[in-house]
């Protein structure tokens, strides 16, 4: 099994390198190292998304309110930055991280105390989160003028080559993969997505861990609301909307599986890459960028095409469909 | 997931008073909830109480309630649909292709609704031909057929529908009564009666609460999913029609969310979002509940966005509730 999922990384690495060769073949600027750092650093706010989702879809539930969260905690940190631009940076980092933690905490207990399933709380949430961040800014914007230089300036930073934000998003990876591989909470969020009936013989609480999950992607969508507002210069209601399906499309790309127990950091950074390469590529190949929907669309419906032959292979076809809603 | 499944069952020795459980019922609740929306926005403004007003009303529930409709079929037999409005969109931008080629209203009705069922028929051959989970097929169809919308139109817009196309989203049968709404109602009728009083309705409750005894049973599961993901894409092409008529207009990003708020009718009406149970009558009630709730805080100059909150407060409440309820009374002795 294990080396089974290691071959699927090894195929996406494969996809993407001949990507990148097919694109370099007529546009050899493409794969100049410095080109793909700026590839990588364009797609760090997704990798460090797609991270969170899976270990929500790993426990078999689904986090669409992602993006919503992002888009309240952008704002909020936006406003506070404005209303004091003498707080320190660290301060608002924490403050992000924090009011992302409380969105997802609340879907994790509606999960984890009520038995509600994911699919319904965060189709909820994500239609409550998006109001409230309306409710909070009474519809303004919160532009760069209003922004303090170190908020913005801050992932910006080089520092030994890349841009701080290309950094975070490697601490991110690490601390994920350190999580998901050298921790009993890692071990445990795969256990109760495989099977949640011997989790609990196991001795695994299995709406805790699952509560746990979602706290984990809200922070993470908390941390990448920062990062989003001050890497664009703006926050507004309609920051990343529609946002959660590419962080969803970047899981399943990874194959992470939508039954839940399968998938890898690695795969999910390997699958937000691809989007990203498509999503920097379009204009350099002179494609209209009109043409990216359609194109991550047929990636989505082939990578899951692909997923379920391998998981077919493990013969986990009994699972497969036990709680995909 | 519910523990009441698990406790032993007794068989009671005669069903329940059908009285009793008419008004204990989940549409029940429906209705009374229906009727205190309607009583506080009769008092919260006087431009409600109105035929016109009324009947404007219908037009902001009638295209997502009919898809609505089939999506409930769908989700009761344990699938799902994320690709309506984008199958909407697609259609949408197809009529209008036809009409800069002079196509005329039947020829673009017949486009309409051809295009939606074709779109459903896709997915249900993705899920059914080739075993996948239907939430995946249809996020990636969801950006598939949008993304086709885009890349025909881009930042345009398809406009210059013939006069007569207008009646669909427009017009009215008699009085204040519009084509929309004899439309859903007829449809509410059609599915209501396939629901609830065919073996093809049965045997869609019991794909939903059991896949596998179903196929034992000799129910074709794969077809019969295959039949509702091809209802949902076909009502998705009529709601297309509905709305480009009503609009005038094509952009590619027409009808964005409707998906969410189909789904939330259907979840909303006391359809389980894991399969197995839910009545039509309820997902017509809950679809007049939104309606009810939207324009009620439309009239009240609520902007849309703020809306929102309280559709989605009303979903997590609505779910949460009897699950509370359910709690407190097991805890009770028995």
């Amino acid at each position: 099994m294990r080396s089974l999922a290691k071959h699927r990384e090894v195929w996406l690495v494969v996809a993407i390198a001949a990507l990148v060769a097919l694109i370099a073949a007529r546009f050899p600027g493409f794969a100049r190292p410095g080109n793909l750092a700026t590839v990588f650093n364009d797609t760090s706010i997704l990798m460090i998304l797609a991270l969170g989702q899976m270990v929500v879809i790993l426990t078999r539930s689904i986090d669409l309110s992602m993006a919503a969260n992002l888009a309240f905690t952008g704002m909020a940190v936006a406003m506070i930055n404005a209303a004091l631009p003498g707080l320190p940076l660290p301060a608002i980092v924490l403050a992000a991280l924090a009011i992302g933690l409380v969105l997802g905490s609340i879907n994790g207990l509606l999960v984890w105390k009520l038995d509600m399933p994911s699919i319904v709380v965060t189709l909820g949430t994500l239609t409550i989160y998006r109001g409230a961040t309306f409710v909070l800014s009474g519809g303004a914007w919160v532009n760069a003028d209003q922004m303090s230089p170190a908020f913005i300036n801050f992932q910006r930073a080089s520092l030994l080559g890349l841009p701080v934000l290309s950094w975070i998003a490697i601490l991110v990876i690490g601390a994920f993969w350190l999580v998901m591989t050298r921790t009993a909470l890692g071990r445990s969020i795969y256990a109760i997505g495989v099977n949640p009936t011997a989790s609990i013989y196991a001795g695994i609480d299995v709406g805790r861990t699952k509560f746990i999950a979602f706290c984990i992607s809200g922070m993470v969508a908390g941390l990448a609301g920062y990062l989003w507002v001050s890497r664009y210069v703006i926050a507004s209601v309609e920051v990343a909307n529609g946002y959660e399906l590419s962080i969803i499309a970047a899981c399943v790309i990874g194959g992470v599986s939508i039954a839940g127990g399968i998938g890898s950091v690695a795969g999910a950074v390997l699958g937000a890459l691809f989007l990203g390469i498509i999503q920097s590529a379009l204009p350099v190949i002179n494609v209209s960028p009109f043409w990216q929907m359609a194109i991550s669309g047929s990636a989505i419906i082939l990578a899951v095409v692909l997923n379920a032959r391998g998981e077919r292979k493990q013969g986990r076809i009994i699972l497969r469909k036990a709680e995909a809603a | 997931m519910s523990d009441a499944v698990h406790s032993p069952r007794a068989i009671p020795d005669r069903l329940d008073n059908p009285f009793r459980s008419a008004v204990f019922s989940w549409e029940a609740l429906l209705v009374l909830v229906a009727i205190a929306i309607f009583i506080v926005n009769s008092l919260a403004s006087p431009y409600f109480l109105n035929a016109w007003s009324l009947s404007d009303l219908t037009f902001n529930f009638t295209e997502k309630a009919l898809i609505a409709l089939a999506m409930a079929l769908l989700i009761i037999s344990g699938e799902i649909d994320l690709s309506v409005a984008a199958i909407i969109a697609l259609a949408s931008t197809l009529m209008g292709m036809a009409v800069q080629a002079g196509v005329g209203t039947p020829g673009l009705v017949l486009i309409g609704i051809s295009v939606g069922l074709a779109c459903g028929a896709f997915n249900g051959a993705m899920v059914t031909g080739l075993g996948l989970p239907s939430i995946v097929v249809t996020i990636g169809t969801m950006s598939l057929f949008r993304g086709v919308s885009y890349i025909i139109l881009g930042d345009q817009a398809y406009k210059g529908y013939p006069a007569d196309f207008a009646f669909f989203g427009q017009g009215y049968v008699w009085w204040v009564i519009s084509f929309e709404l004899v439309l859903f109602l007829v449809a509410a009728l059609v599915y209501g009666f396939v629901l609830h009083r065919t073996s093809f309705g049965r045997r869609i409750f019991a794909i939903g609460n059991n896949p596998v005894a179903a196929q034992f049973s000799g129910v074709r599961v794969g077809r019969i999913k295959f039949v509702l993901f091809c209802l949902t894409g076909l009502m998705a092409g009529i709601a297309s029609v509905l709305i480009t008529s009503r609009l005038g207009s094509t952009r590619p990003s027409i009808a964005q969310g409707y998906e969410l708020e189909a789904i939330t009718m259907v979840v909303l009406g006391g359809v389980s979002i894991l399969g197995g149970s839910g009545t039509i009558p309820g997902v017509v009630l809950a679809a007049f509940i939104m309606g009810l709730v939207t324009f009620g805080l439309g009239l009240l100059n609520v902007p849309g966005i703020v809306m929102s909150i309280f559709i989605g407060s009303l979903l997590i409440v609505v779910i949460a509730l009897p699950i509370v309820w359910n709690r407190l009374a097991r805890r009770r002795p028995a």
